[in-house]
């Protein structure tokens, strides 16, 4: 499997498309602490930025490397090498590609401006923490895709629709449900739905920790009381981590039955 | 060395193998023929653990393999259509495979036998079709597998190329290796099988050797031989 692992790291890091990601983050990192002095605010306009394009790169990648590696794919099947470890091995290289111009570009500027000096260090680790989950999620979720849709174009369609519900179209949903029902007390609600929706459990996690929870209006009691907690922190990590080991596991289960 | 029960598989609502029962025990070339479409190519994928059989059972050497993966270094395939990573060059491809699976002996010898050096820093995704069968030949038979399964070799290959190529193939018969080919190119067919297995309609139709093809079907050559069984079951 390190050996799989080995050549999807590197396919990917050879490609221009991981330098142009890691350049993003490292140009958008200097440019973010240039701009506010204040490290506690560039690291919320960060968050913006990785809740919404960490989900959305993995899942491009997800799909793309697998389409363009099925060629590959094929002649390592007829070898002497397990099923789950090709999938497995492609899936980390992948995944851990992404996190790592993730990691790089954003951890260089802040390092660089002195983070280790800073009260944020915690959040900005956090942040980054969560950035890497959510890559390891999505990427997931892509290959399961991809594994289902022998076509391309549909493979791609659907993975970006399932990029579009997650950051966008979910919210969009829970959103008209609270105008329907306004009568109804929904908190304890609303914090059951973030629970499938790794992309808003993401946000919530974070806000809550650079307590801003004003912003998230008259639910944000609830959320205060529970994600402002060590305990809702450590069960939220432990939800995001099922988002990753539910897939996966899907990962293994669907290639070992599928025909090449 | 391998044992088929049963074996069944659906694409869809195409079915492909049904009920198809086989037995390779002895060593020497066995050929499988059949219509295009018949099943070949997925009755190969199958023992290979490529294609999941819907029902039945395959043995590798007394051992199921659904689910196994080191059978596989017993055998080297050669698939029909030659999967390559297309921005990969013929030299890395083959650093690959090296690395892949460790044990590799003829490489230099193969390389040279069907001239592929000037392509060696080619990439793969440039080379012709008879070339990329040519590097696909090589990376089957740089193995010293007891089983080879070849699909299809001869596409695309030039006549100098065939002849070594058949010649690599005797060669390893001569060293005592069960050998399964698929093609359509009955002199080849005629030149070297042992033993022929026929498929249509999803099960072994005929399976023995050609002389007592052409007796059950009263023809004096095995391309009308063929031809007489298909046409019968077109009709
Ligand atoms: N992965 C697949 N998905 C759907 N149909 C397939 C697949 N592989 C093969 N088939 C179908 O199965 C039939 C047999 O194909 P194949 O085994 O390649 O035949 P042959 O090698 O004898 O020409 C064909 O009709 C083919 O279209
Ligand atoms: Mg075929």
């Amino acid at each position: 499997m390190l050996k799989i692992l080995k050549y999807g790291f590197f396919d990917l890091m050879r490609s221009r498309w991981s330098y142009i990601y890691f350049l993003f983050y490292l140009s958008l990192g200097f440019i973010l602490l240039f701009l506010n002095q204040d490290v506690g605010k560039a690291v919320i306009t960060l968050l913006n930025i990785i809740l919404i394009l960490t989900p959305l790169i993995g899942t491009l990648f997800g799909v793309m490397y697998y389409y363009n590696s099925r060629e590959f794919t094929e002649l390592l099947l007829a070898q002497p090498i397990k099923r789950s470890n090709i999938f497995l091995g492609q899936y980390l290289g992948i995944a851990l590609s992404l996190s790592l111009s993730l990691v790089l570009g954003l951890g260089i500027p802040f390092l660089a401006y002195g983070i280790f000096q800073s009260s944020e260090i915690f959040n900005f680790f956090i942040l980054i923490l969560i950035g890497a989950m959510l890559t390891f999620i999505f990427v997931a979720l892509a290959f399961n895709i991809a594994l289902i849709f022998e076509d391309k174009i549909k493979g791609f369609g659907f993975a970006i629709l399932t990029w579009l519900f997650f950051a966008v179209i979910y919210d969009g949903i829970f959103l008209i449900l609270l105008l329907v029902f306004d009568d109804y007390p929904l908190d304890k609600f609303a914090l059951f739905t973030t629970v499938f929706n790794p992309i808003d459990l993401s946000r919530i996690l974070i806000l809550l920790k650079l307590d801003i929870s004003a912003l998230l209006g008259y639910t944000g009691a609830v959320f205060q009381n529970f994600f402002g907690t060590n305990f809702g922190m450590f069960s939220s990590i432990t939800v995001l981590s099922f988002w990753i080991v539910l897939p996966v596991t899907f990962i293994i289960y669907k290639s070992k039955r599928k025909d090449f | 060395m391998i044992v088929i029960k049963d074996l069944h598989k659906k694409f869809g609502k195409v079915t492909v193998l049904d009920g198809l029962n086989l037995t390779f025990e002895d060593k020497g070339i066995h050929t499988i023929l059949g219509p295009n479409g018949s099943g070949k190519t997925t009755l190969i994928k199958s023992i290979l653990g490529m294609v999941i059989p819907n029902q039945g059972s395959i043995e590798f050497n007394g051992k199921q393999i659904l689910g196994e993966w080191e059978y596989r270094n017993q055998i080297s395939y050669l698939p029909q259509i030659a999967y390559f990573p297309q921005n990969l060059k013929v030299k890395e491809l083959f650093q690959m495979i090296n690395d892949l699976r460790p044990g590799s002996k003829n490489e230099a010898k193969l390389i040279s036998l069907f001239q592929l050096e000037p392509y060696l820093d080619k990439k793969l995704g440039n080379l012709s079709g008879g070339t990329a069968q040519k590097v696909n030949i090589v990376i089957t038979f740089m193995f010293d597998s007891p089983l080879i399964i070849l699909d299809e070799p001869t596409v695309g290959l030039d006549p100098v190329a065939l002849i070594r190529l058949k010649q690599l193939i005797i060669e390893e018969k001569e060293k005592g290796k069960t050998i399964l080919i698929t093609t359509h190119i009955m002199s080849l067919v005629e030149e070297i099988s042992d033993n022929i297995i026929f498929i249509l309609e999803g099960k072994i139709y005929f399976e023995g050797k050609i002389d007592s093809l052409k007796e059950q079907t009263k023809q004096s050559n095995l391309e009308k031989a063929i031809a007489n069984i298909l046409e019968e079951t077109y009709a």
